[in-house]
């Protein structure tokens, strides 16, 4: 089977010989000492000069922490994680004075450059590509964390006459504490599960988006975190919170730099939308997924939630998820208002030792609530993928409605591809349906597309790129490049 | 030794008493692994949706020597009421999972042994694989032992196992064996009834020989107050078939627990079911279908009705392993839920190592579709009937799924019996 074994070195290098994001900057960093206590939690919160409720916030959730066990149901395995031998902390260098590009480490703007991170504006709008009849689009705001600390913001002018709140959450403790009181952990309690604990606890930085009512948020909002500096976790929290009637698109990529040691990313999102309000929040993923041996690659512990508490709101994640060696990840929705829609779309790749246990959780609890959810998976090498998801219907949700597509194409015989959903009715009023596949690649797909003058790689390309198409639909066009170059299966000449 | 019973963990100290007595080196293991573990509380994810807690909190006795004659005929009397066919089967009896001879009839062509005549404990069942088979392993009383030799045809046997639950807090723990030699074929009517409130957890070992088939029918019309947590591991070589159907109606608290290996290339498994409940029921249906060999093909379907305040759980796991290349998995599992109090959770499970295999399941959950109401309702029929029609159209189409005609005849007329004429009165 040449077209699979084509295949097969396609996914391989999506995972790590082209790894071309695979780079360190060499920048001073302000690192705390490696450890986790209490005096560590002081100091990360010392460093944001945070108001003392946060604090008090943060030591409670490590309170809790220290007394859950890390979680062992879902399907990966990995060495036991030391958490007194990692850095907790660590802050690129920061110049007095205000932030300004200029001012910005060039050594820092350069790595962004490397990274294609488009902190221009021109720069920005140079690597959108337009389709065809499309002729404008509005611009795309990037917050971006470099590291722990969000170090350069863009178009905020913009965003602040529309009233939008975009900015690093260290910055919303100190200007909006009001905000973050009223909605950090609302969503995502800080004893929700034991990496929750843990970001509670140490979390550095991240993004905090505030859509006051009825405001359409007028460019999608980007934010690129990157891992750099060794043996620091990363710990974001982003926090989005649109109000009535308002709605924002927001997109998250990442990229990290190759390296050896495994490397913990726990981060927790948490979304609320109100009456009328929509959130899309979409992913792409692409942290360094270990090397052939599966040595190195990222540990990825993410707690993402959203609480639809408004009538008819709507919480949209999308996610392309080829990276990272550990994927532990559950985008969820909580359908409390009445007739409010969760969705969910999601490919995962797995390629060489990676390991992906990712799903999401639909929790219906308010009338006529509906949710989807498209599950695409593709396993190679010797990886292993599994989707794990939960509907669940509540007393109350009459009407509500739930359908469930999940489906696996293995390539190659050493790889695994898993699926547990759980489903739990408590209304004879709601419909659930799921469905899911595993195959490969069949022979009459591959033939029919042969007989019709394709050659055997274009037509493997297809075929994969049919597969993963209804999620790579719902991507922002800007992200749907980018995930089509990452999956890189092969597609020249043969999707127009 | 007490020793043993002040460290039993949870419920597993309502069966300390017994358990102290065991003797021999299997059921000391099966103590070992039980003292380890503990009976599974909804923590362990194979018990996710099943608590034990319908075990209550009395100590179990062993069923008492001898048994009430006239209450056992009377009870096997009302379950062979049920259709004609069922009084004319071979038949083996266990009262309080004893074997009753004097309420038996075995025909000389089927070689049937029992357990306490030769326990042997099979080999599929290691005590530490499960919990309530390490129980049953400790506690073993008695079991029928089928086994057919290679190329008969045995025909069609019933093994019917009656409880009769007294004041006490009894419980039984039959353990069963089925092997079927090379070519061999056997139907199994398993019938599990009984009245009052009593523990029934039986083990069933199968062995399916090549090319042999076993069809395996399991009525579960247990006693209201009745709690019934039973195995069946069944091991099928090359192109062998084990064709089964659980129907599930009694019991507080049941559950049907299937461990099915298809172990040689072009072997067949059927594991299918459906259960109808009411009141407070709890009925589990649980399996795993396991290919360990290329070009085997698994079908499951399981269909529950689930009315008052019942709570049905499915949870189906098919596990393909890297071996089992050309496998052919399918698994759908459909709910009704008739009343706003009734709950279904449902956990169907891929795992797959293999990448040339064709596997799918689905799922679905529902009440009555309303279009099909007001199809029925518009031709006049008045809603109750329309209504059970619905209802007997969506369990029939399990029912249908049964390959042997006496049995699927005799599950119909269980149907009929307890929920009444078919598109007649609810």
């Amino acid at each position: 089977m040449p077209a699979v074994t084509e295949t097969r070195e396609a996914v391989e290098k999506l995972g790590q010989s082209t790894y071309k994001w695979g780079f360190e900057t060499e920048i001073e960093m302000d690192m705390a000492p490696k450890g986790l206590n209490e005096d560590i939690i002081r100091l990360i919160s010392t460093r944001k000069e945070e108001p003392e409720w946060m604090l008090e916030w943060r030591l409670a959730a490590f309170a809790t922490w220290q007394a859950m066990r890390e979680p062992t149901w879902a399907k990966v395995s990995y060495p036991p994680i030391d958490y007194q031998d990692l850095h907790y902390y660590a802050a690129p260098r920061r110049k007095p004075g205000p932030k300004s590009l200029e001012e910005v480490d060039p050594e820092l703007l350069r790595t962004y450059e490397k990274l294609g991170i488009p902190l221009h504006e021109q720069a920005l709008l140079a690597g959108v590509e337009l389709p065809e009849g499309e002729t404008a689009r509005p611009p795309v705001a990037v917050d971006a964390v470099f590291d722990s600390v969000s170090v350069a913001t863009t178009f905020r002018k913009t965003l602040e006459e529309a009233g939008v709140i975009f900015c690093p959450i260290s910055e919303a403790v100190k200007d909006h504490p009001e905000l973050v009181r009223k909605y950090l952990g609302s969503v995502v309690p800080a004893g929700d599960n034991f990496f929750a604990a843990l970001n509670s606890a140490v979390f550095t930085d991240g993004s905090f988006v505030y859509v006051p009512k009825g405001v359409r948020c007028p460019m999608e909002l980007s934010t690129y975190f990157r891992i750099n500096a060794r043996n620091t976790g990363q710990f974001e929290r982003t926090l989005i919170v649109v109000e009535e009637g308002a709605s924002v698109s927001y997109l998250e990529g990442c990229t990290a730099p190759m390296r050896d040691e495994n490397q913990l990313h726990a981060a927790v999102v948490e979304l609320v939308a109100m009456d009328d309000a929509s959130i899309k929040y979409s992913t792409v993923q692409n942290w360094y997924p270990g090397d052939e041996e599966g040595r190195g690659g990222i540990y990825n512990f993410v707690t993402k939630r959203g609480a639809c508490r408004g009538a008819r709101s709507k919480i949209s994640w999308t996610q392309v998820e080829t990276g990272s060696a550990i994927t532990w990840k559950y985008p969820s929705c909580i359908l409390q208002g009445e007739g409010s829609v969760g969705e969910f779309y999601s490919v995962a790749v797995t390629n060489n030792c990676q390991q992906a246990d990712t799903g999401t959780k639909m929790i219906h609890i308010g009338r006529n609530t509906r949710s989807t959810i498209i599950a695409k998976t593709i396993s190679a090498g010797r990886s292993d993928s599994t989707y794990r998801g939960l509907v669940r219907v509540q007393p109350k949700a009459s009407g509500a409605r739930n359908f469930t597509q999940c489906d696996s194409l293995l390539i190659g015989d050493q790889c695994g591809a898993h699926t547990v959903p759980y489903i739990e009715s408590r209304n004879m009023a709601a419909r659930i349906e799921h469905e899911a596949t595993t195959s490969k690649i069949s022979e009459d797909q591959l033939f029919y597309c042969r007989q019709r003058g394709l050659s055997e790689e274009d037509a493997v390309g297809l075929i994969v790129n049919g597969f993963c198409r209804d999620v790579l639909k719902e991507l922002p066009m800007e992200f749907a490049v980018e995930a089509q170059k990452l999956l890189q299966i092969s597609l020249e000449g043969s999707v127009g | 030794m007490n020793a043993i019973s002040t460290t039993m963990p949870g419920p597993l100290a309502l069966f300390a008493d017994r358990l102290n007595g065991v003797a021999g080196a299997e059921r000391h293991a099966a103590l070992g692994a039980l003292a380890r573990t503990g009976l599974p509380s909804r923590r362990t994810e194979a018990w996710k949706y099943t608590a034990l807690r319908a075990l209550g909190t009395a100590s179990f006795a062993a069923p008492a020597a001898g048994y009430d004659t006239a209450r056992a005929q009377a009870l096997l009397d009302h379950v062979l009421a049920t259709h004609e066919s069922l009084a004319t089967l071979a038949r083996v009896v266990l009262v309080n999972g004893t074997h009753a001879p004097e309420l038996s009839h075995v025909p000389d062509t089927l070689q049937v042994g029992f357990f306490n005549q030769s326990p042997t404990f099979g080999v599929q069942a290691a005590p530490d694989r499960d919990p309530l088979v390490a129980l049953n392993t400790a506690l073993a009383e008695d079991g029928v032992m089928l086994s057919v030799a290679a190329g008969v045809k045995a025909g069609q046997v019933a093994v019917i196992s009656l409880g009769l639950g007294g004041e006490q807090a009894m419980s039984y723990h039959p353990r069963h064996a089925i092997s079927l030699g090379a070519g061999a074929s056997l139907s199994v009517l398993s019938v599990h009834a009984g009245e009052g409130a009593y523990f029934h957890n039986p083990v069933t070992d199968i062995h399916v020989g090549e090319s042999a088939e076993l069809r395996h029918v399991t009525l579960q019309l247990e006693g209201v107050e009745a709690v019934s947590l039973g195995t069946v591991y069944a091991d099928i070589a090359g192109h062998g078939v084990y064709d089964s159907f659980a129907l599930g109606l009694g019991g507080a608290l049941a559950r049907h627990e299937v461990h099915a290996r298809l172990a040689a290339p072009h072997a067949l498994v059927h594991v299918n079911g459906a259960q109808r409940l009411g009141g407070r029921q709890v009925g589990d249906m649980t399996s795993v279908i396991t290919h360990a060999a290329s070009d085997c093909v698994s079908r499951q379907t399981v269909r529950n009705v689930l009315d008052g305040h019942a709570r049905g759980v499915f949870q189906g796991k098919v596990l393909v392993e890297r071996v089992a290349q050309k496998t052919d998995g399918y698994q759908m599992n459909q709910a009704l839920l008739l009343s706003p109090d009734a709950e279904i959770d449902a956990k169907p499970e891929l795992e797959i190592y293999a990448d040339d295999v064709k596997c799918s399941h689905g799922a679905t959950v529902g009440a009555l579709d309303d279009d099909q109401l007001f199809y029925l309702r518009s031709r006049g029929v008045p809603e109750i009937q329309a209504r059970q029609i619905l209802i007997d159209a969506f369990l029939d189409e399990a029912l249908a799924l049964v390959t042997d005609e006496t049995a699927q005849d005799i599950c119909r007329a269980i149907m009929t019996e307890r929920f009444g004429q078919k598109g007649g009165q609810a």
